[in-house]
């Protein structure tokens, strides 16, 4: 197949359901909610017309099919829901349940407003707010990349043995349409072995999951996990490498650009990277040393990456979609967790920018930059957009 | 009508249930019936704890225990990842309490029964949140004393066999300890039928939460059924109507003066649980007499 048939104008979220149909997963539960429902259409479209061999479960609301997809893993097959916004919040509970049974599910989610009030509009804190429940979490930038992720995560996932979450945004990913390169069947197959666990709900084999543990058992369990996102990391830059020598292409789990001699970095996750990737071109064809820091890779956090990529930086500022009421932005306060005593850290600005969707230009980003530049950082959130 | 009730060992003695309990009772039948290759999932329940603590199993089946909401979701995904395999053979059963079945599990019930997933589902319904304590649930029954109704539930059971016989699904059916061969014949029915989700009401006094003797289970289910307050019966595709065991003329006063949580009421009251019973099977008496 050539790479021109490979090719086509998509959406996010419909490049999202080519890569389901491509990784052949066994078990689909997925219940719709804007904006991540064209990824049900496109699945349900591909299984009436025999394009893809899975078991769609329509199910009755976002808890049943977290319920689903965790007990459908733990029988020893690949499965993949989506949600967004109040359906992940509603999932949250399963959300825990899934990760502590160790069902490497795939799941993308569309970032979407939490109400109240209602609203539609692209905004991480629907995911940030599950960053504790145990799962791998990807921020995309764009089609492409939820596209080639979301193979990514299968791999992942299933060798860890947790469960991950692909994530873009509300509209300006998920109902932007690109040109989107898919990856063939045949590379697919090649990229990702059938998922076959030893361990799995059969009663040839008699093993149980979920019954009531000691308190040491339970901490155990923990820990077990915390090992299996350690593992993670790197799985995760090996599936990012594999994938690249395959399609010759690579995201990374983070990407740093322009940030030789940068003195200035912005630092970001999601679509507003590629707003800030052109705020860096204007500024640095005006002379200044800026970069950028994206962060692809939120959990597990590439602590060790990140303080590398930020040493001897004299300022960073991190915008974030997403608001931690009574703390500000959480991507802020995790770099600044991450960098805290390290020798030559630098000053952090914090910016709350595009919260609620709000639109941020590449010339906001430039004004926000020059104001950090002469200003001294303060340790809280500040208001932008 | 007798059936032969099948002793493959497939719960085990040894479990931690209190002495006299229905549900142990219930679940030696059901899961003797259901044959080792079966799956089960438990939601948190008195079957969950008889089930046993990690690494200990009462049951010589896979149990997932999931979360007190998902019971049947969590069913459907097993019997959807079986399928998938090609393995159509493997009997899915869920066994929930009353609570985790009429109140906080109904609508992945309500949604697994209406999909026509290929499960079966077992309410052992004791009559409230008997494994925190005695609490009310929608099952408790009118005027009864629960620890979060200590002047007496005021308002009447929900009858959640006739909703589940509306969901039109393949075969709804009453049952009790106190009837072990018609329960064994109902589950062994339950597996055989496909193409839908089988639901099985059990009734399982529970010897604490009722104030019943550690022996007076049997019995007491009994009463339940020969006063009318528990009709045995059978619901095939939402239609055809089957009774099994129904009242015999023992009184409601009857069947209520073994049970301490009913101790506090006035004749004035019974009589009006008679009343409502009489009513309940009067409705449903019709149901049997136009099938005839």
């Amino acid at each position: 197949m050539s790479a021109a048939v490979n090719r086509l104008l998509l959406s996010g979220n419909h490049a999202v359901s080519y890569a389901v149909k491509l990784a052949r997963p066994n078990v689909i539960p997925v219940y719709p909610i804007t904006p991540q429902t064209p990824i049900l259409e496109r699945i349900t479209e591909f299984q009436s017309d025999g394009e893809l061999a899975a078991e769609v479960i329509t199910m009755e609301s976002e808890h049943s099919a977290m319920a689903a997809a965790i007990t459908a893993s733990l029988t020893g097959v690949r499965v993949f829901t989506a949600t967004a916004s109040q359906g992940l919040l509603l999932m949250h509970e399963m959300l825990h349940y899934a990760a502590g049974a160790r069902a490497p599910i795939v799941m993308a989610n569309v970032n979407r407003t939490l109400g109240s009030p209602w609203g539609f509009w692209p905004d991480q804190t629907d995911s940030l707010a599950q960053r504790d429940c145990g799962w791998i979490q990807y921020y995309c930038e764009n089609g492409q990349e939820s596209h080639d992720t979301t193979l990514q995560a299968f791999r992942v996932a299933e060798e860890v043995l947790l469960p991950a979450m692909v994530i873009h945004e509300a509209f300006y990913v998920s109902h932007a349409m690109e040109a989107i390169e898919l990856v063939s069947q045949e590379q697919v197959d090649r990229y990702l072995p059938p998922f076959d666990p030893p361990h799995r709900l059969d009663p040839r084999i008699g093993e149980s999951w979920g019954n009531t543990v000691s308190q040491i058992m339970f901490q155990n369990h923990r820990r077990d996990m915390s090992e299996a996102m350690d593992r993670a990391l790197e799985a995760a830059k090996l599936a990012d490498r594999q994938l690249q020598r395959l399609v010759g292409r690579g995201h990374g789990i983070m990407e740093r650009y322009r940030c030789e001699g940068a003195e200035f970095v912005i630092a970001t996750m999601g679509s507003m990277t590629g707003t800030a990737r052109d705020a860096v071109d204007e500024l640095r064809e005006e002379g200044l040393p800026v970069g950028l820091l994206k962060i692809k890779l939120f959990r597990p956090f590439p602590l060790e990456d990140v303080r590398e990529a930020l040493a001897g930086i004299p300022k960073v500022m991190v915008l974030d979609r997403n608001f931690s009421p009574g703390l500000g932005g959480i991507l802020f306060q995790e770099l600044k967790a991450a960098l805290y005593g390290m020798d030559g850290a630098p000053q952090i600005h914090g910016y709350l920018a595009g919260v609620g969707g709000t639109n941020i230009s590449p010339a906001a980003i430039k004004e926000m930059v020059c104001s950090a530049m002469t200003e001294k950082p303060t340790a809280n959130s500040v208001w932008k957009g | 009508m007798s059936y032969k009730i099948e002793e493959q060992k497939v719960f085990n003695s040894g479990h931690s249930a209190c002495p006299g309990c229905s549900e142990a009772l219930a679940l030696r039948f059901i899961l003797n019936t259901l044959g080792s290759d079966t799956i089960a999932v438990v939601p948190p329940s008195c079957i969950a704890i008889i089930s046993g603590p990690q690494p200990l199993s009462s049951m010589r089946i896979p149990v997932y225990q999931t979360t007190l909401e998902a019971s049947a979701a969590s069913a459907a995904g097993i019997k959807r990842a079986l399928v998938s395999k090609g393995n159509h053979h493997t009997s899915v059963v869920a066994i929930a309490g009353d609570g985790g079945t009429y109140d906080i599990g109904f609508q992945a019930l309500s949604g697994a029964a209406e999909r026509g997933e290929d499960i079966i589902y077992i309410c052992l319904d004791n009559e409230g949140y008997m494994n925190t304590g005695s609490q009310k649930s929608s099952a408790t029954p009118s005027l009864a004393y629960t620890t979060s109704t200590p002047a007496g539930k005021l308002t009447p059971k929900k009858n959640v066999a006739e909703i589940m016989a509306a969901h039109k699904i393949p075969y709804m059916a009453t049952a009790t300890t106190g009837y072990p061969d018609d329960l064994a014949r109902k589950v062994a029915r339950a597996k055989e039928i496909k193409g839908g989700l089988r639901f099985i009401v059990v009734l399982t006094p529970c010897i604490d939460g009722w104030g019943i003797a550690d022996k007076a289970g049997p019995r007491t289910s009994r009463l339940a059924v020969e006063s009318g307050v528990f009709p045995l019966y059978e619901v095939e595709n939402g239609e055809n109507y089957t009774l099994n065991h129904g009242p015999s003329g023992i009184s409601v006063a009857d069947y209520v003066s073994g049970q301490k949580r009913f101790r506090h009421l006035s004749v004035g009251e019974v009589d009006l649980i008679q009343k409502e019973v009489d009513r309940n099977w009067e409705r449903l008496e019709v149901k049997f007499c136009s099938e005839a």
